[in-house]
């Protein structure tokens, strides 16, 4: 599927592009703004954002795939991640990440066959003093416990 | 404004709006350092005593005194809010209750070391307090405190612009040459040092690197003077401490202390005790990448660089994770040792592949199938490791293994077999001519 950035987004680009001395340098925050556009980067987004940071597609490539947090496939409309890491799991964040997963019926990366939820087991989000914690795309929810996360989880697939 | 018990998150309601932070005094010590040599505010802040709050707890002013005076190239200062060290959310505070204590530390730190641009890099997964700060940094542009304004503010040819530049999820951008390339657009590899930063940072520029909460402590240093900061906890690690407590405690949060205040008066008297008063059996003091105690040994502890190093761990980023007697710590090393497996950058082969196989291992572990020589060779590969790759993250993946094994080591001997069965031979050894072994290759 073709990839332009539109009108809107153009001009953000010019802003991104003042903060830094050459335009390789935000690639990071160019990439940010196609895959809000896009919902994930696609080849056709590397390739544009190779056009507009005037670098190759290759070295686009290399900074999508180092980087957790540019989705390379389409993730759900709420992309739920859950922490697992020490402090989390201390305090059953792996019992979180279970209940999550049996309710959803995905694993680590899967997405629902309605196209709604996502499912990643992620690294320390720094809610470590109010685990655990789950974040629906970039909402944090903390303090949990199994019960109350699987309600915010019919909350949302009732919106 | 501050006390000596408060410095960094002061108990002032809204400090986060402009209008507050004005009200109690803000910004007038950006103005007072302007007032002052470049060279007399790097001094004071040596004389301080502050040391960075990121890790290495190395000293500030001396930090900064390694910029070069002259230089034809342009400065830099880069401050680090990546904070993803499980165990540590301490500049999620800075960022949310006090942001504009931090513009004025980097305002006046880039004037001591000479700088007029400065990024701030927070973490991508940080949304809510990449807006909070980026609001305060905002307001601060308005009111003329930051960029072109500060002529007419400050009344001062000095300009800094500062950058906000959000991460993507990588651990290994916190430390500083790995930050300096994700700012510049590569992959967040480190780089080998030498060169250090303040001589080829971002761009090939002089560059100093501090973390948010050493720089919210300079305005401080500003105000009250470096006597009465050097004055406040262990002399020789002075400032108060964002001790940030989880696990099983209580009242898990951030608590702002004194350093050198007791790991056991923060434990109990702060942080609440642990549930049910169950025994401690473990305390990771300065997040997951520092040496474990046992919590047998934590009398007299006292949370500070010195102290710590004495105690045979390190202050780190102060995340005080608690463990209780119940605690399954093989379990928590095998994911201690899962994240530095993922976050791993994979420049270094020891790092790269030395946490794969302590996962596997540690695994295995888990599983409840290996023998006392597994926590041998587990040992082995991380002593294989540390030490021998570009950046630290090698030896904070090696640490915790080695340490825990060696601390724990009763524990983990009780739960090893002495025989296991290996499911699938290993058939390329079995199969391997030793007396010719290129003959006994066939394509």
């Amino acid at each position: 599927m073709e990839f332009h950035f539109s009108e809107e987004n153009l001009s953000k680009l010019s802003g991104v592009f003042s903060k830094y001395p050459n335009k390789k340098a935000a690639v990071m925050p160019v990439l940010y703004i196609a895959q809000e556009q896009n919902g994930y980067i696609s080849n056709e987004v590397i390739s544009e954002v190779s056009k507009v940071c005037e670098i190759t597609e290759e070295e686009v490539m290399g900074v999508v795939t180092f980087y957790t947090m540019y989705h390379q496939t389409k993730p759900g409309k709420y992309h739920i991640q859950v922490c697992t890491n020490v402090s989390c799991m201390l305090r059953d964040g792996f019992e979180i990440y279970d209940a999550v997963k049996e309710k959803l019926g995905i694993s680590n990366h899967g997405v629902t066959g309605d196209g709604l939820f996502s499912l990643e087991e992620v690294e320390c989000m720094g809610s470590c003093g109010t685990a655990p914690m789950i974040a629906v795309n970039e909402d944090f929810h903390e303090n949990l416990t199994k019960e109350l996360t699987l309600q915010i989880l019919d909350n949302l697939k009732q919106v | 404004m501050w006390t000596k018990e408060r410095i960094v998150l002061p108990l002032i309601e809204n400090l986060h709006e402009i209008e507050v932070y004005k009200k109690n005094g803000g910004y007038q010590n950006a103005k007072k350092a302007f007032a002052l040599h470049p060279d007399e505010v790097i001094d004071t802040v040596k004389k301080s005593g502050l040391r960075g709050r990121g890790g290495a707890a190395f000293s500030a002013g001396l930090k900064w005194s390694f910029m070069p005076k002259s230089t034809d190239k342009p400065k830099y200062l880069c401050i680090n809010g990546d904070e993803s060290e499980p165990g540590s959310f301490k500049d999620r505070q800075i960022f949310e209750y006090n942001p504009h204590q931090l513009i004025e530390g980097v305002l006046i730190a880039c004037h001591a070391i000479g700088a007029n641009i400065a990024y701030v890099y927070i973490r991508g997964e940080y949304h809510k307090w990449i807006k909070l700060f980026q609001k305060a940094l905002d307001d601060a542009y308005a009111a003329g405190y930051v960029g072109a304004g500060m002529k007419n503010t400050f009344g001062t040819d000095f300009k800094v612009e500062i950058y906000v530049h959000k991460g993507a999820g990588a651990y290994i951008c916190g430390e500083e040459s790995s930050l300096m390339n994700s700012i510049e657009g590569h992959r967040g590899y480190p780089r080998v040092k030498p060169p250090f930063p303040a001589q080829k940072g971002l761009w090939g520029c002089p560059t100093t690197i501090n973390n948010v909460e050493t720089l919210a402590n300079v305005p401080v240093i500003i105000d009250k003077g470096w006597e009465w900061f050097s004055s406040i906890g262990s002399p020789k690690h002075p400032g108060t401490i964002l001790y940030g407590v989880s696990g099983h405690v209580n009242k898990p949060g951030v608590y702002e202390l004194p350093s050198g205040t007791l790991l056991t008066d923060i434990i109990y008297n702060y942080a609440g005790g642990v549930p049910g008063d169950k025994k401690i059996k473990c305390v990771i003091p300065g997040g997951s990448s520092m040496p474990p105690l046992r919590g047998d040994s934590l009398e007299g502890i006292k949370m500070d660089a010195d102290s710590l190093k004495e105690a045979g761990s390190s202050i780190g980023t102060a995340g005080i994770m608690v463990m209780d007697e119940d605690t399954d710590l093989i379990a928590v090393l095998a994911r201690i040792t899962a994240f530095y497996y993922h976050e791993s950058c994979g420049q270094c082969t020891p790092c790269r592949e030395g946490t794969g196989w302590m996962l596997k291992i540690l695994k295995r572990m888990a599983r409840g199938n290996a023998t006392k020589k597994d926590l041998d060779l587990l040992v082995s590969v991380a002593n294989n490791i540390d030490g021998n790759t570009i950046c630290a993250l090698g030896e904070a993946a090696a640490w915790p293994v080695k340490f825990m094994v060696q601390r724990f080591r009763d524990e983990f001997e009780s739960k090893m077999k002495d025989e296991i069965e290996i499911a699938v031979p290993n058939k390329v050894h079995s199969m391997r001519d030793t007396v010719n072994p290129i003959a006994s290759i066939t394509i």
